[in-house]
């Protein structure tokens, strides 16, 4: 049958007999097509636009970086380093970054700011996007050039006195953007540069400030950077400086490009399955109308095999429209994006269709759309040609392999799609089963709502009420497709929705307890008693005060970490064993804190020193109770013995660490502190930010309004762009249902006829739509909204970490914009129902 | 004459939910090539049963049934319906006529199944032949009952066939249009030389035949050669 049918789809005839069938159907079957332009055009315009981007970034691989080689440390460049550095020679730069507060006299309050502190002529590639164009350079012998968003939301402009620390200085210019680097970052951390000269003259770094050291390389041309720093890299080691090169940055660029085009063709699928789910429903109408004409065709000679490929090449016809529409939308989505991402992308990406990426989303799209019309399409093979002489027989209906094939094909299609775009079997099989839990939820809820509408529908209701209703269980219903679509998407947008309210909400009710809002740091030990009098002053009271002491890992278990970096099977992840930890001395556990090991380390008694540490850092560092560490405290190393493992919760506003030491071990070691409050007020925070700024202008004061105005920020960002892809399933579904109303617009049209033929009004009938398309919206709504909850609730709680909640007015509207859309559309599509004469009908019937 | 039709000791049962529901019982004749055979009866009686036993829309429950000397047992779907193709043609009560293709379309659909490149000029000859020559691009819903059923003729001899089927074919026109049609069938008929069985509730056209098989819950009860 499968080689007949191939054979017949080569035979002019089938494709002409294809073509000449469709004359009645042609609009609403292109209707249909349309539900999968839309998931196929957004696989081409991501698919496409990712080749733009792995173009980019080889072509500006090198300004991704800004030079050929950068070298990093958490510690300043002491003799070893500038040795080193002399030795590997070339064009050389350096950069200082600190975390500081940003001032504008003439504006209200700071802001959190990283600052980069810049000497020679870095970057040696590329160049930073300055207005005017010339600050970039300007800047490097005087004055700040500033992030555009910080001075957009002070409202500065370039000329404005700043202040950072103790320096005041001039605004030169506005940063647009820094090459390699996106524009959430900078939402995240927005940045600031100034001389080196300026920051070492105003005293910004001093003994135990967090810090960041890097120092980047131009070397001649041709230069095998790669060979060099295999052949440096035990000095970089044992000197523990992050390496990163023009490859790796074009590695790691590459990899979290991928991942985003990855994840945005996993949303633009869903559109396209929808749109499957579409083009099922309607092949199953057209091939039901067409049982009579299949049945004539047998009778008159026609095989099997001939029939089935009439229908089949209508099928590949719909399919072919769909994927030459979604690759010309495709084309101008593509030109969007750019837009769209404009956030989260680190370069320049220029314009240009990559026909190989369209192609592949074409076949992918049109493998989809004809798989999904097979499955209706199979019934063509087991209509009798006695159905001509007697229109009630039956088709004989037997185990059906072809089925269970087309159905595996339908798998394997869906399942290697979601394995090339997430390149993990247990990603795909998670987002597999969760795309499976949906469907079969909202079928489920589908086949529920027609058993209850037959079973419970009684004489008691009105009589339009019971019309309207039983048409959802009606022979030709068209609710199980409905639901399926409305609901699906509502589920898609809804849980976006939620989860983002949440996690606000989250950040918010920090700010409504009676827990801290406000952080002080960068206290100076010199500072701390004056800090907390000018708290006391301002009527604010000191919530947690914690000294910091940072400091290295020098050796764990009798292994020195040069050695544990060498090794590449001992699981420890390196940039844990370079890392800067910023530890404390306490003598009991803070309240986000919960022993789940050992006891609460006392004094130090001897020349170990007994150290609680965090439960998750010591699973990285693969430690265990009573297991031995070597701190390099600021040069002075200090052996250390696990003698308590901690649960800590992070997201409480107050100083946490992974490593606590006890009493009388750090305390002559260089340290800053930390200090925690509680603003009653908005007004009460920019008193005390105004007088820590004016007293202590070195002193950082973060409000937890600013921490939640970046997050907000960060999630806006993320959400438009997952909310622009879930446009397309939302747009797939109108489609969906705008199809579907046309197609049972003729049954409509002679239900309305019979209706007003025994004597109900046009107002009855239109009661009686009205009602069917309610009921269908509430539900699809309904079940879209409560399947989010799940949703939401399963992001919030294992991917997030947080405590759900339910904003019941978010909830609320949804469910009613549903309703109301649904009705709305299935209102317009069923205008001029009312309008058919009777008379036309009754002939035609 | 030879044989066109054989029908040796054809049964036909469907499967109910109360056990097995005979329709037609032991059922045996010849039709002779270019004869004229009408199925009478009363409703349910097997008639229309028959008819596709006969034109192989079906096969038996038992015995065999043998169109030109062919047997149609063993015979797959395919295999019927190349034999169709090749010997068969059919008229219906309700015209079937492909509601999306015109009328000159709908009668070259049996000779284009067969691969045939000059279906255009037989079909348009056939339906000059039937009056329709002013009509070939108009659509079914286009034209009256009588027209389709007369598009239909022209579709049933296409294929220049050895045996012509037709359920009952004026059970949905009025008494002058059935006339008309009825002479037309007769007429291609005899001009063919092809045999007609059909299928019918209407004595008069049944007396038109050389012979009437009579049939009653399911079995042969009067068996008529005039």
């Amino acid at each position: 049958m499968i080689l007949a049918t191939v054979q017949q789809l080569f035979r002019p005839w089938t494709w002409l007999m294809a073509w000449r069938d469709s004359r009645n159907s042609r609009r609403r079957l292109v209707v249909f097509s349309s539900s999968i332009v839309l998931g196929i055009g957004a696989l081409v315009a991501i698919a496409s636009f990712g080749k733009n981007l792995e173009e980019a970034i080889e072509l500006q691989a090198k300004s991704l970086l800004g030079a050929d080689l950068v070298l990093g440390s958490r510690q300043s460049f002491g003799d070893g380093e500038k040795k080193l550095f002399g030795e590997l020679g070339g064009q050389q730069a350096s950069e200082t970054s600190f975390s500081s507060m940003i001032r504008f006299p003439a504006g209200e309050g700071g802001r959190l700011v990283q600052v980069r502190a810049l000497e020679g002529p870095f970057p040696f590639y590329g160049s930073l996007e300055t207005d005017p164009p010339n600050a970039a350079r300007e800047f490097r012998s005087g004055g700040a050039l500033v992030e555009e968003g910080v001075l957009i939301q002070y409202g500065a402009k370039v000329g404005d006195v700043v202040r950072i620390g103790d320096l005041t200085t001039k605004v030169v210019g506005s940063l647009k953007k820094v090459p390699g680097e996106t524009l959430v970052f900078a939402t995240i951390a927005p940045r600031v540069y100034l001389s080196l000269g300026e920051v070492e003259r105003a005293k910004l770094i001093r003994d135990g400030s967090l810090a960041r050291y890097k120092t980047f390389f131009q070397f001649p041309a041709g230069t095998d950077v790669g060979a060099l720093v295999k052949q440096r890299r035990p000095e970089f080691d044992q000197l523990r400086l992050s390496v990163d090169t023009v490859k790796q940055r074009q590695e790691n660029l590459g990899r979290s490009m991928e991942n985003l085009t990855n994840f945005l063709s996993l949303v633009g699928f869903i559109a396209l399955l929808l749109g499957g789910v579409g083009v099922a429903s309607a092949i199953h109408t057209h091939v039901k109308q067409k049982l009579s004409s299949v049945a004539v065709l047998r009778c008159l000679g026609a095989t099997n095999a001939q029939t089935f490929a009439v229908y089949l090449a209508q099928a590949m016809a719909l399919g072919a429209i769909g994927a030459a529409g979604g690759a010309a939308l495709g084309v101008v989505v593509q030109l969007g994006l750019p837009r769209v991402l404009a956030d989260f992308l680190p370069l320049t990406v220029a314009f240009g269709v990559t026909w190989g990426a369209v192609a592949e989303s074409m076949v992918a799209g049109f493998g989809i759309c004809v798989l999904f019309a097979l499955l209706p399409l199979l019934a063509v093979r087991s209509v009798s040609p006695l159905v001509a002489i007697r229109a009630s027989v039956q088709p004989v209906v037997g185990r059906d392999y072809a089925r269970w094939g087309v159905i595996a094909l339908l798998v394997l299609g869906i399942g290697g799609f979601l394995v090339r775009h997430t390149e993990r079997l247990r990603d795909a099989a998670g987002f597999g089963l969760g795309l499976l839990v949906a469907f079969l939820t909202l079928a489920g809820a589908a086949k529920l709502l027609v058993w209850m509408t037959r079973r419970f529908i009684g004489p008691g209701l009105p009589y339009v009420w019971r019309q309207g209703l039983a048409n959802l269980h009606r022979p030709g219903n068209r609710t199980l497709l409905l639901l399926t679509s409305l609901g699906l998407g509502t589920f898609l947008i809804v849980t976006l929705l939620l989860v983002q309210q949440t996690l606000l909400t989250q950040l918010v009710s920090s700010r409504q307890d009676n827990r801290a809002n406000t952080v002080l740091f960068d206290i100076q030990t010199d500072q701390k008693d004056a800090v907390a009098a000018l708290l006391k002053e301002q009527g604010l009271p000191v919530l947690d005060e914690a000294p910091v002491v940072t400091m290295r890992l020098q050796s764990i278990k009798g292994i020195d970490v040069e050695e544990q970096l060498g090794r590449k099977t001992n699981g420890i992840p390196s940039w844990v064993l370079r890392r800067e930890f910023r530890s404390t001395y306490r003598d009991s556990l803070a309240d986000a804190e919960k022993l789940t090991a050992g006891s609460w380390p006392q004094r130090a008694t001897n020349d170990v020193v007994p150290v609680s540490m965090e439960a998750g850092i010591a699973k990285d560092l693969r430690v265990g109770m009573g297991d031995e560490i070597v701190w390099d405290i600021q040069g002075v190393p200090m052996k250390t013995r696990v003698a308590a493992l901690r649960e800590v919760d992070w997201r409480r506003v107050q100083p946490n660490f992974f490593v606590v030491f006890p009493p009388a071990s750090l305390e002559a070691a260089p340290s800053f502190h930390i200090m925690t409050t509680r603003a009653g007020s908005t007004e009460a925070s920019a008193n005390l930010q105004r007088a820590v700024a004016q007293k202590f202008p070195t002193i950082s004061t973060i409000d937890v309004t600013l921490i939640l105005q970046t997050v907000d920020s960060v999630l806006g960002k993320v959400v438009f762009v997952i909310r622009f892809m879930a446009l397309f399933t939302v747009l797939t579904g109108l489609l969906v249902l705008t199809g579907t109303i046309l197609t049972g617009r003729f049954q409509r049209v002679q239900e309305s006829v019979l209706l007003r033929t025994l004597g109900a009004t046009r107002r009855q009938v239109r009661h009686i739509l009205l009602v069917e398309y309610a009921a269908l919206g509430a539900l699809a709504g309904l079940t879209g909204v409560l399947l989010s909850v799940g949703g939401a609730w399963v992001l919030s709680r294992f991917v997030f970490q947080v405590e759900f909640v339910l904003p019941v007015m978010i909830v609320a509207l949804s469910l009613g914009l549903v309703s109301l859309l649904t009705t709305a559309i299935g209102w317009l599509g069923s205008r001029g129902v009312l309008d058919e004469p009777p008379l036309v009908i009754l002939r035609e019937g | 004459m030879s044989a066109i039709i054989e029908v040796r000791r054809v049964t036909k049962s469907f499967a109910t939910a109360a056990g097995p529901l005979p329709v037609l019982k032991e059922i045996s004749f010849i039709v002779a090539a270019g004869a004229t055979c009408s199925i009478v009866g009363p409703s349910g009686s097997g008639k229309t049963t028959l008819l596709g036993l006969c034109a192989g829309l079906d096969q038996p429950s038992t015995g065999e049934v043998l169109l030109a000397g062919r047997s149609f047992a063993g015979l797959d779907e395919d295999g019927l319906a190349r034999l169709r193709s090749e010997l068969v043609g059919f008229v219906f009560q309700n015209f079937q006529l492909i509601p999306t293709l015109t009328a000159l379309e709908n009668v070259m659909v049996p000779a284009e199944l067969r691969g045939e490149t000059h279906a255009r000029d037989h079909a348009v000859a056939l339906l000059e032949r039937v009056g329709l020559g002013e009509r070939l691009g108009h659509y079914p819903t286009q034209l009256s009952g009588g027209e389709q059923q007369r598009v239909a003729l022209a579709r049933a001899f296409i294929n220049r066939p050895q045996v012509l089927f037709a359920d009952e074919p004026t059970g949905n026109l009025d008494a002058e249009t059935s006339g008309r049609i009825v002479e037309l069938l007769f007429e291609l008929n005899r001009a063919a030389g092809t045999a007609l069985v059909l299928v019918t509730h209407d004595l008069e056209l049944s007396a038109r035949t050389q012979r009437t098989i009579r049939l009653r819950g399911g079995a042969v009860v009067e068996d008529v050669t005039r």
